[in-house]
């Protein structure tokens, strides 16, 4: 009560924020620095990525990368995955990766772990609001020893699908350790933000999939970014492909290459099985970054020690069906979105699992070519993934810190939140040389929540002149052609080898293309006398009653035509 | 959104006969739009919010926006002159510089030890500004520089580190006072001294100084309180208020003991502040009802421990009695039981005994009964003492079981020869067994 009556009494001069990434597998935190750049830290023991794990041994803690190690030996009073257990009833929670820790049991409608946390062989239950609030306050610590200043608020990143008990529980534990939660803001939003405040990125219309492949859970969103405003048009959530899948793909080839040479399954010991995790994950990290990767394990049954390779090619035949499971995951939300992926502008790879070149590879043969992969593998400007999280929310710290509480809780209020979205783009009729037509050209692209304002330049006729602005509405659709069966016909004169035929004959895909259809109009005016090579500027105003103004006017000109629609 | 987008593609030319009310035709509508929320992150959605709450247009937004941005610098610059100038403040004379409120002729009285040194220095050259003797000379007044030096010496003192905190050791105006019993009783304890030693943590050398709390704050944090303010680090110091030293060209010797003088002064002063703050904190714990409920809590556990130590001893004594009272019960009954089984045992003895013996009245009656086996009349005295004696010997080699037999047998019988069979069979019977020798009884054969 005390320490929950400090934190909500920070008043704005007081605070010091950092960002936090609380998961179920690894946490992260960052700071701001003094020219307002993100960096993520690194706690005592040198890992920007905090393994989310306690330990307990004669009455001390440890966490992080320490307590993880501790799962070989002292399983039992070593606590992990259990982010998602907040806020949550038995019931409804998945205990499949505690199963080599610390086991989550039933207490009081709550979770508990029963683990010795104390000195001498008494058990105490803790509940998992407790190991939240004992992890956090060391993710504080770690921050306040880094940055030299007691850290009291923070921004922490959620789930899409936290529900708001989930949330309240978070926001309690957080108090509980001393953190006042300044905002909690969605993991994807969150990593689109990392990469939207970078110095070089402008800020534009695009639609982004963030996907969010973490250890135990894989989320991925569509995102909707108009002028730095951000509006999630669908979600997807899957637990069975995540970095966990991966590390037992490779866990299950090293206990089979294993079993060739002793006959004991690695497997069926329990301390073994922690020893093959463990090293499986590090082979897994290693093939993010090498191709070949090393696997040895002193000890690891029955005491013989283990020592194998792989390299990256056998690694990604082996995981194919997992890597396909995130294919898949992907495509199926950007179609829940109603989108195609030539909609798509950006896809953020995020979490630590996005280290993986192959799903960047994956990513890269599945959206179009305009479509920017933001991972390590194919931009190498890209943020690290598994850091995007913890930026985003230091640099939304860095933002909001400055104001009341009582300002953020109003700005964030639904009232404000949720708005009307256009269905619809709004753009210009433009022509193309030779066709007289006209060419829909966006000013304001469809889901863009209003009141929203945008302006356009555009080119005149050479010879000036007046011109013709017509305002119209215009929705895209997928053009599908056939090309040519220019290499059927080749196929038919190698009649030798016609089984491979059969494949060749599905390489030639369909050429997509995304065109724009001309929907209502909704105004025509004219600029009269425009100047030899002149520009027209558009600004098209839509108010938040969905009524447009539209004022256009010849750049460097006098006067200029404005006109109102009345809101429908 | 700042950037335009630049669109190559030309538009097309007004088609010949069109025309419109001031060159626009309004067509059409935007179709229907659907409700979602955006994502309240990041800095557009905060501009978002803003012209939101404040139901702006966007042109409105930029325009306040930047009014604010201006208005800011208008603040700062117009903040510190705001404070009214007193008219006894403007007539001072400098030379009582002393006991002059530095901070008040600066105006900066709200900020006291607060204020930084560029807030000084900005204070300073408004009332520069407003206050040179220049300007006052050029207004017709008369040349009245006084309050001038008053600005100047309070600006060299504020701007310099060693004699402004001289100066904040010793300024009461930024003192508060400790409540008074009546102002105690309206119940804001705890508010009314969180402003007295905020304002006594202004002279601790270590900083921050951890605050008083409220009714509500635990343990720990009301015991770090109290130890920081009893091991108070402070550095104030007295030397503001020396007597002045007189100058060298007076007696050397005045001029030391002057300075002695104000040594012993400042460390007096020094000890007297020491022991008031002791005395003020004192004054706070006496009446702070959250140490009381703290000792409250730590006797309910203590006496908690004491209580079952008791009960358990009180126990422990109980059960120890109940053993014993139980055991000597036992051994009461034992006793009574092996004293009746005794008076039985005895009483039994006693019986067998007299059955013995009126047995032995039955054997010796019936060799009476048979005349001593003399036929009739009178027995001679020895074949009585014969027979007697035989009688005896019998008797004497029998068990009470045996003479009782033999008393059975022997009783009734009045015929002198059955009578002898009897003796006879039952000396026939002890010479087979072995106890009496064969011709050892003769009279009864």
């Amino acid at each position: 009560m005390a320490a929950e009556g400090q934190t909500s009494g920070t008043t704005p001069g007081e605070r010091h924020a950092i960002g936090i990434c609380f998961g179920n597998s690894n946490s992260s935190i960052a700071y701001t620095s003094v020219e307002d750049k993100a960096e993520v830290i690194a706690n005592e023991d040198g890992d920007r990525q905090i393994p989310s794990i306690l330990s307990y041994v004669d009455g001390e803690e440890y966490n992080g990368q320490q307590a993880k190690q501790q799962l070989i030996r002292n399983s039992k009073n070593t606590v992990a995955h259990f982010r998602d257990f907040l806020g949550q009833d038995f019931k409804s929670i998945d205990p499949t990766h505690c199963h080599a820790s610390a086991h989550p049991q039933e207490f009081e409608s709550t979770i508990a772990f029963k683990i010795q946390d104390k000195e001498g062989d008494e058990e105490s239950t803790v509940t998992v609001s407790e190991i939240t609030t004992r992890n956090l306050k060391r993710l504080a610590q770690s921050a306040s020893d880094f940055t030299g200043k007691q850290v009291n608020s923070a921004v922490i990143t959620v789930p899409t699908n936290f529900s708001e008990k989930q949330k309240e529980a978070l926001t309690k534990s957080a108090n509980g350790a001393g953190l006042e939660v300044l905002q909690l803001i969605h993991e994807p939003v969150a990593a689109l933000l990392a990469y939207d405040a970078r110095p070089e990125s402008k800020v534009s219309d695009k639609t982004v999939v963030v996907a969010d492949l973490g250890g135990t859970r894989s989320d991925v969103a569509v995102i909707a970014s108009r002028g730095g405003m951000y509006t999630i048009l669908a979600t997807a959530h899957d637990y069975e492909y995540a970095g966990s899948s991966l590390d037992k793909v490779l866990m299950d080839h090293f206990a089979k290459e294993f079993i060739k040479w002793n006959a004991t399954d690695p497997r069926e010991n329990a301390r073994s099985l922690a020893k093959l995790k463990l090293e499986s994950e590090a082979t897994k990290k290693a093939l993010s970054i090498g191709t070949n990767a090393n696997f040895s394990v002193e000890s690891l049954a029955e005491g013989i020690d283990f020592t194998s390779t792989i390299n990256r090619m056998r690694y990604e035949t082996i995981a194919r069906k997992v890597f396909e499971g995130f294919n898949r995951l992907i495509e199926g939300v950007v179609k829940k979105a109603g989108l195609d992926v030539l909609d798509i502008d950006e896809v953020i790879l995020s979490g630590g699992t996005s280290h993986t070149p192959k799903i960047a590879s994956n990513m890269v043969s599945i959206f179009p070519e305009s479509t920017t992969i933001l991972a390590p593998s194919t931009t190498p400007t890209a943020i690290s993934p598994s850091e995007l999280q913890a930026r985003g929310a230091a640099l939304q710290a860095n933002l909001i810190q400055e104001y009341e509480k009582e300002d953020i809780e109003q700005s964030t209020h639904p009232a404000v939140t949720t708005v009307k979205h256009l269905s619809n783009a709004i753009g210009v009729l433009a022509i193309t040389g030779d066709e007289s037509k006209g060419v829909f050209t966006p000013i304001i692209s469809a889901e863009t929540a209003v009141p929203a304002r945008r302006t356009i330049h555009i080119n005149t006729p050479k010879e000036g002149g007046d011109v013709l602005i017509k305002i119209v509405e215009g929705g895209s659709h997928i053009k599908v052609t056939k090309p040519e069966p220019k290499s059927k016909t080749n196929g038919e004169k190698q009649d030798d080898d016609s089984e491979d035929e059969d494949d060749s004959d599905e390489e030639p895909e369909d050429i997509r293309e995304k065109v724009w259809k001309v929907g209502n109009v909704l105004a025509e005016a004219a600029v009269k006398g425009v100047k030899k090579g002149g520009k027209v500027e558009i600004m098209v105003n839509v108010a938040g009653d969905l009524a447009v103004t539209v004022t256009c006017r010849e750049i460097g000109g006098k006067g200029g035509v404005r006109g109102n629609l009345a809101a429908p | 959104m700042a950037a335009h987008t630049q669109v190559a593609l030309p538009l097309p030319i007004l088609p010949e006969g069109w025309s419109g009310e001031k060159d626009f035709k309004a067509i059409g509508k935007l179709t229907a739009a659907t409700q979602r929320s955006i994502e309240p992150v990041g800095p557009h959605f905060l501009a978002h919010a803003r012209r939101a709450r404040h139901k702006r247009t966007f042109s409105e937004d930029d325009r306040i926006q930047a009014q604010e941005n201006v208005k800011k610098v208008e603040d700062d610059d117009a903040g510190e002159i705001s404070e009214p100038e007193d008219p006894m403040m403007l007539s001072r004379d400098a030379k009582d510089w002393k006991s002059q409120d530095h901070y008040a002729v600066l105006g900066l009285s709200k900020y006291r030890f607060k204020a930084t040194e560029e807030q000084i220095k900005r204070a300073h050259r408004k009332k520069v500004l407003r206050h040179h003797p220049d300007k006052k000379a050029a207004a017709g007044s008369t040349e009245d520089d006084s309050f001038f030096k008053c600005i100047q010496k309070a600006t060299e003192i504020l701007l310099d580190p060693v004699k402004r905190r001289q100066y904040d050791s010793v300024d009461e105006h930024a003192d508060v006072e400790p409540p008074t019993k009546k102002q105690l009783k309206d119940g804001k304890y705890y508010k009314l001294w969180s402003a007295v030693f905020k304002a006594e943590g202004r002279f601790s050398r270590v900083q921050p100084v951890p605050k008083f709390g409220d009714e509500n704050s635990n343990k720990e944090d009301v015991e770090t309180f109290y130890n920081f303010f009893y091991n108070f680090d402070s550095w104030r110091s007295f030397e503001y208020q020396d007597e002045d030293v007189p100058d060298d060209n007076e007696n050397r010797d005045q001029k030391r003991h002057m300075e002695r003088k104000n040594n012993n002064a400042r460390k007096k002063k020094k000890n007297e502040d020491t022991a008031r703050l002791r005395k003020l904190v004192d004054d706070a714990m006496s009446g702070d009802d959250r140490l009381k409920r703290f000792r409250q809590e730590a006797n309910a556990s203590k006496n908690k421990k004491k209580l079952e130590k008791e009960a358990a001893e009180k126990k422990a004594i109980e059960d120890a009695k109940a053993a014993k009272e139980a055991e000597e019960k036992a051994k009461k009954d034992a006793e009574e039981k092996a004293k009746a089984e005794k008076e039985q045992g005895k009483k039994a003895k006693e019986a067998a005994k007299a059955a013995v013996k009126k047995n032995r009245r039955v054997l010796k009656g019936s060799v009476k009964d048979a005349n001593y086996f003399a036929g009739s009349g009178n027995a001679p005295a020895k074949v009585v003492d014969g027979v007697l004696t035989d009688v005896e010997l019998i008797q004497g080699k029998l068990d009470p079981d045996e003479t009782a037999a033999l008393a059975q047998k022997l009783n009734g019988l009045k015929v002198a020869d059955e009578i002898k069979g009897v003796w006879k069979g039952e000396v026939e019977r002890l010479v087979a067994a072995g106890k009496v020798k064969s011709g050892e009884v003769k009279t009864l054969v």
